[in-house]
């Protein structure tokens, strides 16, 4: 046979290559790899801040004084206090950096939380089928039609009675987004798994005598997750947004027991009037970055998955005349819209 | 190239259109793939000039080039000339003009051409619309009136042979079965009397029987109204039947043009005459040549129908669908029984429910003696290792996130208990005992061709050396040359191992080469069986008949008698 002459071929390329950001940076080209690099570094810099929060914060979240006293209170951006302080005498700067980590423990607890469950319940929902299937969708479509804030307001109260402590706080916000959030795994994980039920390898699988439980861990959920770093990356954005309502409606986490954005946000809004733009600006420029950031990067992978959306690097090839007068000018980029005109 | 300048000087007909050296090319994940390299071709008036090739060859670039229909990820120089104008260099609004009215396009899919949502009459006058509303539209250049437009979509209806046109004008594409709307898309094509028709695989998509309908509509085309036609096809059999004059392409490149008696007949590039072997013919090579009496009567009857049904419950207010009706028949340890039908005839359904993917819904169907009307899943489940199953895409019937080795060991993994160096040694036999290296083992589906992949499903699918094979289509996916390779393993395999198999296929010329005893299935019934050359060369019934009629033989002289021979029949 003539296949014994083929050269072995790579097993499989590298790890490295094979990470999905890094595979997605790779082949990303032009206004697509600006987006992603934009979203990577934004994203970058809030992990950075909330992993290194107590090197880099110069106070404590709840610090309102040191050994030379105590902070002076809405006092604007200064040598010592960068961004200011606020009208507790918080400096504005620190607290910014620890919220970061505040929305870091939310995102984890929150995702690793839904995923799991999520994952769970669409494969079995979506494998199994019948009447399994139809209790699931109905309760997902039920907490779909819920106003997520409501439902996040509701579970902190059911979850830690109003008070709150730094854990008690994050669990509360990442068990409301939890609820909120399960529905979406639940969703695109049955889609695929119905899709993948009619595969021809899975029909193989079955045909060789292989039980549902083997069927759905070796063959659905391996090819069935492959979008959930993109969900992910959306939810994450999402997950902070959420955290932030709660917090500016007076639901979040105390201000001496952990750093949250959306706290601090409300606490500013009385200073807005009075022309101290230091305690609400800063705070409210970290959500809106730190949420650009995981949406670019979310976006962009969504994208570049697609074959059909990713752009791709071209060489434009151009005949050397040989063809003279007959041959017009060699079209690197001949019709871009030329597939969307009448076909 | 001498070839092609004699067949120049002897035709002086005028040129349609001129390919000149074209070159397309891919921006791909990893970098350039030249798709076509430096093809050259003109197709003259009232010709039909046959593209062939398998796949990658480069023959529905090139065909898209035409229509500049690339996408934007295709890069193109060299020339294509219709009516002198360069299509690789026009701006889109100049090929937007030129399409429809010089050159228009038939695609593969009918069902996917057309528009669910607007009638066919709409569908026809847009391309009126499009180009004579805009005023420079060549020829009259007025605003064609609602009234006009749609006398000549009837007309083009009518032209296109689709009976009482007045009326069906106004049907949406659903009410057409699919040779009709195969003829509404040529239809579509005609509306502006273009001078070249582009036809991208026309009849692949449709059954044999409808095949040889569309190929005798399109011959009136360039016998009635000197259409130009450009047909890309990978059947020989269409190429035999239709085309004047062959350009056969491999991987980019045009190796061999020719008249096509003088192709089939003297074949001088290499790859052409491998191409030619490697067409199955029927009446030729056929598995019970000089069989007289059913084979391998005395065995064990592994699966046995009678009266077997099979319904599809219908959704709500729709009746239910009866796939297969009231088919009996046995199959014997050690025989191949072909199963031929044409798609909708119920034969992929008796298949999957001898496997215990479908339900059987009534009659009695008993496969290894268990009964599978209202069986459950558990007490087939023991049984399941004495069959095997071959699918019809071998692309998709592995996980793509197992290697090669770890989908042929499932099978063992699943029913016995094996040790890992066992197992190890083990797919490696397999894999070998179909030709494929052992090393192999360790690639995952994507880095194998279509045949290789075929072959190793073939190796899962005999993995607990089952006592019945179920192979569905097995290479309709292929490229004829695999498809060759692949049968021939079949046979040797099979006369091996003495499996039975239950071979399912759309194919006559492919059922014959491997079967000893051949069923024909129609709507459900099953109206003819009996030894397979039999069957294929005196067929009793009506359908049978027109089956074979149908099926286009790669031989252009023997179709040509073919067909006027069977022209009563298939008229009627």
């Amino acid at each position: 046979m003539a296949t014994q002459a083929v050269p072995q071929l790579e097993r499989r390329e590298p790890l490295w290559t094979r990470i999905p950001v890094l595979t997605h940076v790779r082949m990303s080209v032009g206004v697509q790899r600006v987006m992603l690099v934009v979203g990577l570094s934004l994203t970058g810099i809030f992990l950075v801040l909330a992993v290194f929060a107590p090197l880099m914060a110069p106070f404590g979240y709840s610090q309102i004084a040191d050994a030379s006293g105590g902070f002076p209170t809405q006092d604007p951006p200064s040598a010592k206090h960068l961004w200011g302080t606020t009208v507790g005498g918080f400096d504005v700067f620190s607290r910014v950096v620890w919220g970061a980590q505040t929305a870091v423990l939310v995102i984890v607890v929150a995702v690793a939380l839904s995923i799991f469950a999520g994952v769970a319940l669409g494969l079995a929902s979506g494998y199994i089928g019948g009447w399994l299937d139809r209790i699931l969708v109905v309760i997902a479509d039920a907490v779909y039609a819920f106003p997520s804030l409501l439902v996040a307001i509701v579970m902190s109260i059911v979850i830690s009675h109003g008070q709150s402590s730094l854990w008690g706080g994050i669990f509360a916000a990442a068990i409301s987004i939890t609820v909120v959030f399960i529905p979406q795994y639940f969703r695109v994980v049955r889609a695929e798994a119905i899709r993948l039920k009619a595969e021809p390898f899975v029909e193989s699988a079955k045909v060789i005598g292989a039980s549902s439980w083997r069927i759905m861990a070796r063959h659905i959920f391996r090819n069935a997750t492959r979008s959930i770093p993109l969900i992910f990356t959306l939810n994450a954005s999402e997950a902070i947004l959420t955290l932030a309502g709660l917090g500016f409606l007076g639901f979040g986490i105390e201000p001496t027991s952990a750093s949250e954005w959306g706290f601090d946000l409300n606490k500013a809004i009385s200073d807005v009037t009075a022309g101290i733009w230091w305690t609400g600006v800063f705070p409210g420029l970290a959500i809106v970055l730190t949420v650009l950031g995981l949406t670019l990067v979310g976006e962009s992978m969504n994208d570049l998955s697609d074959a059909k959306l990713r752009a791709r690097g071209r060489k434009r090839t151009t005949t050397a005349g040989a063809k003279g007068a007959r041959t017009a000018a060699p079209q690197g980029v001949s019709s871009p819209e030329s597939e969307g005109g009448k076909a | 190239m001498s070839e092609q300048l004699d067949v120049r000087s002897s035709a002086p007909a005028e040129t349609v259109l001129d390919i000149d050296d074209l070159e397309v090319s891919f921006a791909t994940d990893t970098g350039e793939v030249r798709a076509v390299r430096g093809v050259s071709l003109d197709v003259r008036a009232g010709e039909v000039v046959a593209v062939v090739g398998e796949s990658g060859s480069g023959k529905t670039v090139t065909a898209k080039t035409i229509l500049g229909l690339l996408p934007e990820t295709a890069t193109s120089s060299g020339a294509v000339v219709i009516k002198g104008q360069n299509v690789v260099a026009l701006t889109p609004a100049k090929l937007r003009e030129l399409r429809g009215r010089d050159v228009a396009m038939v695609f593969q899919e009918p069902s996917t051409a057309l528009n669910p949502v607007f009638t066919v009459g709409w569908q026809i006058m847009e391309g009126l619309r499009a180009h004579r509303a805009r005023g420079g539209g060549g020829k009259g250049g007025r605003r064609v009136g609602r009234k006009e437009a749609r006398e000549r979509a009837v007309e083009a209806l009518r032209k296109v042979g689709i009976p009482d046109p007045e009326k069906r004008v106004d049907y949406y594409p659903h009410q057409f079965s699919g040779g009709q709307k195969q003829r509404v898309v040529i239809a579509a094509a005609l509306a502006l009397d273009p001078e070249l028709i582009v036809a991208d695989e026309p009849t692949t998509a449709l059954d044999v029987t409808v095949q040889a309908e569309i190929l005798e509509l399109l011959r009136d085309l360039r016998d009635l109204y000197g259409t130009s036609i450009v047909l890309i096809t990978h059947n020989m059999g269409v190429v035999a039947d239709l085309a004047d004059r062959v350009v056969v392409m491999y991987q980019g490149e045009v190796v061999e043009e020719a008249p096509v008696r003088t192709l089939f007949a003297e074949p001088r590039d290499d790859y052409t005459r491998r191409l030619l072997a490697a067409v199955p013919h029927l009446g030729r090579d056929s598995a019970s040549e000089g069989a007289t009496e059913r084979l391998h009567q005395g065995g064990e009857v592994l699966v046995e129908a009678k009266e077997l049904e099979i319904v599809y419950p219908g959704r709500l207010g729709s009746p239910a669908f009866r796939a297969v009706d009231g088919v009996s028949f046995t199959v014997s340890a050690g025989e191949v029984f072909g199963l031929v039908g044409e798609s909708g005839s119920g034969k992929t359904t008796i298949g999957r429910a001898i496997a215990g993917l479908n339900r059987a819904t009534g009659g009695s169907l008993s496969v290894l003696g268990h009964e599978m009307v209202g069986f459950s899943e558990r007490a087939f489940r023991p049984l399941r290792k004495d069959i095997g199953f071959v699918f019809q895409d071998p692309a998709a019937s592995f996980n793509p996130q197992l290697t090669i080795g770890e989908c042929v060991a499932e099978p063992l993994v699943v029913h016995l208990d094996l040790e890992p160096a066992q197992l190890r040694r083990r797919v490696g036999e397999l894999l070998e005992s179909v030709q494929l290296p052992a090393s192999y083992a360790s690639r995952y589906p994507h880095e194998l061709s279509g045949g290789q992949r075929q072959r190793a499903s073939l190796a899962r699918a005999l993995a607990l050396e089952p006592r019945l094979l179920i192979a569905d289509e097995p290479t309709s996916a292929l490229d004829v040359s695999v498809q060759a390779k692949v049968l021939e393993l079949f046979r040797e395999i099979q006369a091996e191992l003495g499996f039975a198999a239950l071979f399912i296929s759309h194919d006559l010329a492919v059922v014959d080469q491997l079967s000893h005893w051949v069923g024909v299935l129609y709507k459900g019934r099953l109206v003819e069986q009996g030894i397979g050359s039999r069957v294929m060369n005196a067929p009793q019934d009506e359908y049978t008949k027109r089956l074979i009629a149908s099926l286009p033989v790669p031989d252009p002289v023997e179709q040509a008698e073919r067909r006027k021979a069977h022209r009563a029949l298939l008229g009627g």
